[in-house]
């Protein structure tokens, strides 16, 4: 009551009107002896009856903001109004009335999707003559009716996370907040929650209040705010963002370039923002809204086509970001690896896997798995969580034993040389797995040794590490400390100090920010360009671009091989005539998920 | 090969010592168990709270409460009157003893009879209630000989004339004491090996490690030694504080002492990463190290003798590296054994420690994955 | 208490009941780990010494020295062995192959005759000096039973001044087991109480699901209240099971009522449980949790709550300090109840002191879990 009491009258209209405000809020948390400055003095509004979109890379202050919101953290000054109540002085109050997903949601994994719904019920009070309707309401939206008594561990990802979000809805909230729902769910999944999520809006006419690092989801939000490392860079309608770099976008094709190579030469052109590769195309982002011409692009008298494009939010976010000057243009990357082995290239299979299971039980993790890659290659694999590919990975590292099929490597057998072929690869592994504790030195002296580096070399490739990627000035600094695009740095520097001929990439991006993303896919095609075969997994779709060729893989089996250009095309139609990768990979899941319903029913 | 072996003895260490939370457990427990064993952990008693039920006002009697007052294991709390006196002092714990001297005490032993006294003792803490009785019966025939000699009594045809070797004064802090050591350089370096694995299991380095070329049994040793390292100094400083602060003597040399730790170690560590290859996460790996931790003290002789347990038990009780060791680190300290009597403990260690160790090796390498 | 906040209270409640018949580990726990525990303990832990290996060294055999030394085969607590001399006999005490050395010298019987007073040479090992008390006083008792049989035979009346006729209370036969077992009872207790609690909240912070619960209109007290009732009804089960071991499997007699019995282990459960609540939200790590369970409850529940050394012999700083190990009132209490029955001047205080202890942890709990996402 004695909040309430602080809002004036004039004011109260403003807030009422917004489903929440934040007023200069500012939070810092204290680890070590330092504090981090998580968020600092942000001041926004949420309408009311949209869908709002949090945006920013890992690190931008978007689960602090919302933990702030929902009242489990205190602010370190600022006001928070979410409601028409104050957040700070009555916590319980709001959480009594919001609906919150945290960011791995709380399902007790032993307990049936019907109870998990009866402990929230119960939580939130809601009269048991309710119940029912409201179930069979949240259930038929979801889609989990067919479920009700399954564990909840034993659902999917995208399954799991449409409980969760039942859940946080089973007390019919007017606000929602979700934090990164979509982290973790294959594209399918992703699909249905933002249907799930803006049907709500439409009939319920719920605010919600939505966080994600996934940049293509801000074009399906009614309106966006922007953070980067705990600031406001802006909000305001997805269209508008783009239409501020409107005419800044285009493609560029020359007929007969590696793409790579173009990209490579495009992006150190004065006055290119950005350039990445789609499709056989290198898009790019100018600074001025002038198409550049072919002479300023490239010193080289390439036959090049530009066309201009529509602009899409992850360009006008990475103007934005290097606009503010948050990032320095990257150095050029020399070429990385001058091992004279490397150099002599020639067209062989380094990579050679046939027919290849791996049974766990009775269970087929991979099943009658080939492929070929060819030196200097850049091979993906991608697939779903749970589609084979990480055990493919480890079975490839030879960390794991083939049930059945052969694995060359290098030319080496695993089954029989496994030590000798482990001295040809370098392995990036998912999460940052270096030692945290100790400096980043430390490991780097480490892992050089334990791939038998010794006395003169070990140094030279040491200073190598230390200044190809930029780490000279942390080397002493202890690499759980570092920020995660030097972490990665870090890990990479490890993969390649003994030279390796191949490299391994198991989902080398997850978390990292858009322009983390670009520096390090430039690296890697320098690595490729010098002769060195990179395998890679991801699950961003448009990292697939990068690939020279992919397999794609679901229920262990590979769905389908080739260029990026190839799978895109066999889903080209009338109603799609140009369809993303994620398009062709949301086509081809369902394609075999719909083949198998045919089958069972 | 040796270059890569030594390069994760390094690392391992390195860890080891910048991570705070492992810094505790090697820090922690040590001082800890030092200072709880060291003063807590005692059987020695000193001013047993006992009260006088003296009937008989006597110059005889009031001769033989003067020795127990005299005397430093004794205290008086009491002097009562009546048998419902002797309940209420002994229900409630204030006496552990009471001394109940006989209406005619003085009379009889005047007559040349023997005068009879009762004592009453709280059998609650049984092991208590057996020394307290040891205390009172040598007072009482420090009291019968001084009677018999001054009143000119026969002596009695023989006598006990007990001596104890190794340990004179029968103080229990020094048969606890180089136990400590013993305990102290087991949970040590069970829990450096056991986590080790684990940790990195966890933190999905281990991945990493694997796929270096280094070879199994590469990381097998380069694992084991920092544990036999770190376990070996964590024994001498234990040994080293036993012999400086709490005064037990070391009569016996280092070799036998040092032979026996390392061939401890060797098991030891061999048991850890045993634990370490079959656990997935750091929480198995402890509940693993606990649970072979627990029963391993309780059977080796550290508190209570191995002895005094069943048959069946006792045999259990030779898979147990600790036991052994606690005979060398006590023959060591207390009777100067030598390395030569010592022979029949050493060699079941060094099988336990191969065979444990062949074992994580085993292990580890099916574990891969 | 109104409608809503039963409702809230009656869901958590059935939720954390679910979670414990599906999860086995939370019933290994209360059911597996103490009977283990005291099976080994049980069996592995004994002050009482029988059958010590002791040298038996008779320079001149004759009647007089059988009939001692018969004394020593009969006796239930040592294998005698005979050597020849007591130089085989050090050697044999120096490999540990006896525990002591009883030596009788040649001119024995001569002097046992003559002015009497002939001495019994008695060497112990003194290494473990709680064992070599205790063997002094066995043999003390063989000597004494054989100079009274020896008065006997001969006819002399045996004069010792002082006749002493001990009574050992509760405990008669003086055995062991009987302390022993009801004090493994509180320490086992005291680590299954604590990792109850300590795992299952660490386990909720580990996986979000607190933080989902803490977003909910429930408040800190009912999520509190919501995890100690089922482990509290766990914790109870555990417990009575070492009870009926210790009663039936043991045969420890318990003297004392069976409902002292319980609402002493209630108060003592509700302390374990507020200890491991405190550690959880500490810590709010499973496997951290479990680390300090183990070291903060366990050692010191063994060394420090006079379960096998007595708290008297302690120094007096250690002795405050086993003022804040709750297994020290419980095993006074338990020690009571089983031995010598319904003590209330001892029981009550011992009460009082868990009480005020639980009551001590369960607000710090509550204050950690108050702050605990900053």
């Amino acid at each position: 009551m004695d909040a309430e009491s602080k809002i004036s009258p004039a004011d109260s209209r403003k807030y009422t009107e917004a489903a929440l405000t934040l007023e200069s809020v500012s939070k810092g948390f204290r680890a070590g002896g330092r504090t981090a400055q998580a968020l600092e003095r942000v001041s926004l509004a949420v309408k009311r009856g949209i869908v709002t979109g949090l945006i920013g890379p890992d690190g931008a202050g978007k689960t602090t903001l919302m933990r702030l919101v929902a009242g489990l953290l205190a602010p370190d000054e600022g006001k928070i109004v979410v409601l028409g109540i104050d957040a700070l002085s009555q916590p319980q109050h709001v959480q009594s009335i919001i609906g919150y997903m945290p960011q791995r949601f709380g399902l007790y994994e032993d307990l049936s999707v019907q109870e998990n719904l009866d402990l929230y019920a119960d939580l939130h009070a809601v009269a048991p003559v309710d119940r029912s309707s409201r179930y069979s309401d949240l259930m038929r939206m979801t889609g989990l009716t067919p479920f009700t008594t399954r564990l909840a561990g034993r659902l999917s990802g995208g399954m799991k996370q449409k409980l969760g979000l039942a859940c946080a809805l089973v007390g019919s909230p007017p606000l929602l907040l979700l934090d990164e729902p979509t982290v973790g769910v294959d594209p399918v999944s992703r699909r249905e929650l933002w249907a799930i999520i803006h049907r709500l809006v439409e009939e319920r006419g719920a605010t919600v209040l939505l966080s994600t690092a996934y940049l293509d989801e801000a074009e399906r939000c009614t309106e966006v705010i922007l953070m980067h490392s705990g600031k406001l860079l802006g909000q305001d309608d997805p269209a508008a963002f783009t239409r501020r770099i409107a005419g800044r976008t285009f493609q560029i094709f020359a007929p007969g370039i590696s793409k790579r190579v173009l990209q490579e030469r495009v992006s150190q052109a004065a006055g290119v923002l950005d350039a990445i590769i789609q499709g056989s195309r290198v898009r790019v982002v100018t600074e001025q809204p002038v198409a550049p011409t072919a002479a300023a692009l490239t010193t080289d008298n390439w036959e090049v086509t530009i066309t201009p494009v529509a602009p899409r939010f992850e360009d006008s976010f990475v103007s934005l970001l290097k606009g503010a000057g948050h990032f320095a243009q990257a150095s050029p990357i020399r070429a990385a690896n001058a091992s004279p082995g490397a150099s002599a290239a020639t067209a062989a299979d380094v990579i050679v896997v046939r027919n290849l299971s791996r049974r766990f039980g009775e269970f087929y993790a991979v099943r009658d798995v080939s492929f070929t890659v060819r030196r200097g290659e850049i091979f993906g694999l991608l697939g779903a969580n749970g589609a084979g590919k990480s055990t493919t990975f480890r079975m490839l590292c030879g960390l794991l034993p083939a049930s059945e099929g052969t694995l060359q490597v290098a030319g080496l057998d695993l089954r029989h040389a496994a030590a000798q072929a482990r001295g040809h690869v370098g392995y990036m592994a998912q999460k940052f797995s270096l030692y945290g504790d100790l400096s980043v030195l430390q490991n780097l002296c480490f892992f050089s040794s334990a791939y038998g580096l010794k006395a003169r070399h070990q140094r030279e490739r040491l200073d190598w590490a230390l200044d190809e990627f930029e780490l000279r000035p942390f080397a002493d600094a202890t690499s759980r400390d570092l920020p995660l695009g030097f972490k990665q740095r870090l890990a990479l520097a490890v993969a390649l100090m003994h030279e390796p001929d191949i490299l391994f990439l198991d989902e080398p991006t997850s978390g990292v920010d858009p322009l983390g993303r670009r520096e390090f896919w430039r690296r890697i095609n320098a690595l490729a360009q010098s002769g060195i075969t990179v395998m890679v997994t991801t699950h961003f779709m448009e990292e697939a671009e990068y690939c020279d060729r992919l397999v794609i893989m679901a229920q262990g089996r590979i769905l389908a091989e080739g260029t990026s250009e190839e799978m895109r095309a066999r889903f080209r139609s009338d109603t799609l005539p140009n369809p993303t990768m994620e398009d062709a990979f949301v086509a081809l899941i369902t394609g075999v998920e719909n083949r198998q319903a045919g089958a069972a029913a | 090969m040796l270059h890569r072996v030594f390069a994760l003895v390094i690392k391992e260490l390195l860890a080891l010592l910048k991570d705070p939370k492992s810094r505790l457990v090697l820090i922690g427990p040590p001082i800890f168990q030092l200072v709880v064993f060291g003063y807590g952990a005692t059987y020695d008693l000193n001013h047993v709270p006992f009260a006088v039920y003296n009937e008989d006002p006597s110059q005889p009697s009031r001769e033989l409460v003067a020795r127990f007052e005299g005397a430093p294991a004794f205290q008086e709390v009491a002097r009562i009157h009546s048998d419902a006196e002797v309940a209420w002092l002994i229900n409630r714990g204030q006496a552990l003893m009471v001394l109940h001297i006989d209406r005619r005490f003085s009379r009889d032993l005047l007559h040349g009879a023997s005068g009879r006294v009762q004592f009453i003792l709280d059998g609650r803490n049984s092991n208590t209630a057996l020394l307290v009785l040891g205390y009172a019966n040598t007072i009482v025939a420090d009291f019968d000989s001084w009677w018999a000699s001054r009143h000119g009594w026969s002596n009695p045809p023989a006598t006990l004339d007990i001596r104890a070797r190794f340990n004179e004064n029968l103080e229990s802090r020094w048969f606890i004491i180089p136990g400590v050591a013993a305990l102290l350089t087991e949970v040590v370096g069970l829990l450096v090996t056991a986590l080790s694995v684990a940790r990195e299991r966890e933190a999905g380095t281990f991945d990493q490690l694997l796929i270096t070329p280094m070879r199994p049994i590469d990381i097998l040793l380069g694992k084991s030694i920092p544990g036999l390292l770190i376990g070996s100094l964590e024994a001498t400083l234990t040994f080293a504080v036993a012999v400086l602060w709490f005064g037990v003597p070391l009569q016996g040399g280092l070799v036998p002492l040092y032979l026996g730790l390392f061939l401890f170690l060797l098991s030891v560590v061999g048991i850890g990463l045993m634990v370490s290859s079959l656990s997935v996460t750091q929480q198995q790996a402890l509940l693993g190290a606990f649970l072979f931790l627990v029963p391993s003290v309780i059977l080796s002789g550290f508190a209570t003798p191995i002895a005094n347990m069943p048959v069946l038990v006792q045999y259990l009780t030779y898979i147990n590296p600790m036991r052994y060791f606690l005979v060398v680190v006590r023959g060591v300290f207390l009777e100067g054994a030598s390395t030569y009597s010592l022979v029949s403990q050493y060699w079941p260690m060094m099988i336990i420690g191969a065979a444990t160790l062949a074992m994580a090796g085993w292990l580890f390498r099916r574990r891969l994955y | 208490m109104n409608r809503e906040q039963i409702m809230r209270l009656r869901g958590l409640l059935r939720k954390e009941s679910l979670q414990i018949v599906r999860d086995p580990s939370s019933i290994a726990i209360a059911f597996v780990m103490p009977v283990v525990l005291l099976l080994i303990f049980g069996y592995g832990v004994s002050l009482d010494a029988k059958r010590v290996p002791l040298a038996l060294v008779i320079e001149q055999p004759n009647d007089d020295t059988a009939s001692f030394a018969a004394g020593f085969f009969q006796s239930p607590y040592f294998v005698p062995v005979r050597f020849a001399t007591v130089q085989e006999a050090d050697a044999a005490m120096e490999t540990r192959l006896v525990d002591g050395i009883v030596w009788l010298r040649s001119d024995f019987s001569r002097q046992m005759l003559s002015e009497g007073n002939a001495p019994i040479g008695l060497i112990v090992n003194g290494v473990d000096a709680n064992n070599a008390r205790l063997i002094e006083g066995y043999l003390q008792q063989v000597w004494a039973d054989w100079l009274a049989k020896f008065a006997a035979t001969q006819g002399l009346s045996l004069k010792i001044p002082v006749q002493v006729d001990v009574r050992v209370w509760f405990n008669p036969a003086v055995m062991s087991k009987d302390f022993l077992v009801p004090g493994l009872i509180a320490v086992i207790m005291t680590l299954t109480g604590a990792l109850l609690t300590a795992m299952v909240v660490a386990r909720e912070w580990e996986r979000g699901t607190m933080e989902a619960l803490l977003v909910t209109p429930a408040g800190i007290y009912e999520i509190i209240l919501s995890k100690l009732l089922p482990y509290f009804v766990l914790g109870m089960g555990g417990m009575l099971l070492s009870v009926a071991m210790a009663v039936w499997l043991f045969e420890v007699p318990l003297r004392g009522s069976l409902w002292l019995l319980l609402a002493s282990s209630s108060a003592f459960l509700l302390c374990a449980l507020g200890m491991g609540l405190l550690i959880s939200t500490v810590s709010k790590n499973q496997f951290v949790a479990g680390e300090i369970a183990i070291l903060v409850t366990y050692l010191p529940a063994f060394i420090l709550s006079g379960f096998v050394f007595d708290i008297r012999s302690m120094p007096a700083a250690v002795r405050l300090i086993t003022h804040i190990v709750a297994a020290r009132y419980f095993v006074t209490i338990l020690q009571s109840v089983f031995l010598a029955g319904n003590v209330w001047p001892v029981v009550l205080p011992n009460i009082l002191g868990l009480v005020f202890l639980a009551a001590i942890f369960l607000g710090l709990a509550y204050r950690s879990a108050r702050k605990s996402l900053e």
